[in-house]
């Protein structure tokens, strides 16, 4: 008689085809370009990144597009200490929700070139984009952000998107 | 196969997978049962304070949340389907390799139904309330996918 079975194991595989809509594709061939774009709601003004076509609360298309600039505010992050894929960077890495200048929605990225235990709440920082020979539509052409060097942001500029 | 797409959008195709597989640990109910079916290819339920025997057993009684001891009894390896679903298509993990039903079992003994595939050649051979048995692969190694299910008159 063997040990009881103790463990099991599934396989888990999902395969399936994602098409990204009209506002999602704009967006990715804009990260090719370098370009971050969001949409604003023509009714509660808030600007959405990425573009996504239309306003989750006011449920209307969002048709401007907004540039956004490469500069925002680390809202929320975590330090990832365990290497659970061979695709994820070396640990200790940070990954962060990045408020945008002028966003109403933060962006997910990896925080680099600093030490993992600097990142902080409010903390400034600024895109590294790929080389544009290497950017695809894809939010990796955003190689990671980094400090920007600005002084930290107040808790009262990011605390509405946390 | 893909749906028609307007100009300008982008269609990826993307697989999500978990390398290897994901492995869990089953906790003693479920262990019980699992060795159950691998040594002595025997189903188990856990009976309940108020008699009712669940499949698969759990640890904890649903409606009390009092734990459910150590009362466990053979079911099976006959039942009952009580509902069921055609698979024309299986994809590459389902349990078999042609189509086949998911159903709902209730095995003989059992209160509640165990989810497992049902191996009837055709659609047409399924009903609900039709009887069916368990069947053990030859070599067992304490999974779920160690047995299957098919029609028994």
């Amino acid at each position: 008689m063997s040990d009881p079975v103790t463990t099991i194991n599934s396989p888990i595989h999902l395969e399936y085809e994602i098409n990204a809509g009209e506002a999602a594709s704009r967006f990715l061939r804009g990260l090719v370009e370098g370009k971050i774009l969001g949409q604003r709601c023509p009714e509660c003004g808030k600007v959405y990144v990425p573009a996504r076509g239309s306003c989750p609360v006011d449920a209307v298309p969002t048709a401007e597009e907004v540039e956004l600039p490469n500069t925002g505010t680390v809202t929320t992050f975590c330090v990832v200490n365990i290497a659970f894929s061979d695709l994820a960077p070396e640990v200790p890495y940070v990954c962060a929700q990045v408020l945008l200048d002028g966003a109403d929605l933060s962006l997910f990225g990896l925080v680099a070139e600093m030490p993992a235990d600097e990142v902080r709440m409010g903390m400034r920082v600024e895109a590294v984009w790929l080389p544009p020979e290497d950017r695809t539509t894809s939010l990796t052409a955003i190689k990671w952000f980094r400090p920007s060097g600005e002084p930290d942001a107040a808790y009262a500029t990011y605390k509405e998107y946390l | 196969m893909s749906a028609p797409v307007a100009d300008g959008v982008l269609v990826e195709r993307h697989v999500l997978d978990f390398p290897g597989g994901y492995t869990r640990s089953v906790g003693p109910a479920i262990g019980r049962f699992l060795t159950s079916v691998r040594d002595d290819a025997q189903l188990l339920g856990v009976r309940l304070a108020d008699g009712r025997v669940l499949v698969p057993p759990v640890e904890y009684d649903p409606s009390t949340s009092a734990a459910t001891g150590d009362d466990f009894v053979p079911v099976g390896p006959g039942g009952e389907v009580t509902t069921w679903t055609w698979v024309a298509r299986p994809r590459p993990e389902h349990p078999l390799d042609h189509p086949f039903a998911f159903a709902l079992i209730r095995l003989d003994g059992a209160d509640t139904s165990l989810l497992h595939a049902v191996d009837a050649g055709k659609a047409s051979a399924m009903r609900s309330g039709m009887r069916v048995i368990a069947r053990f692969a030859d070599e067992r190694r304490g999974h779920i996918a160690d047995l299957w299910f098919e029609p028994h008159e």
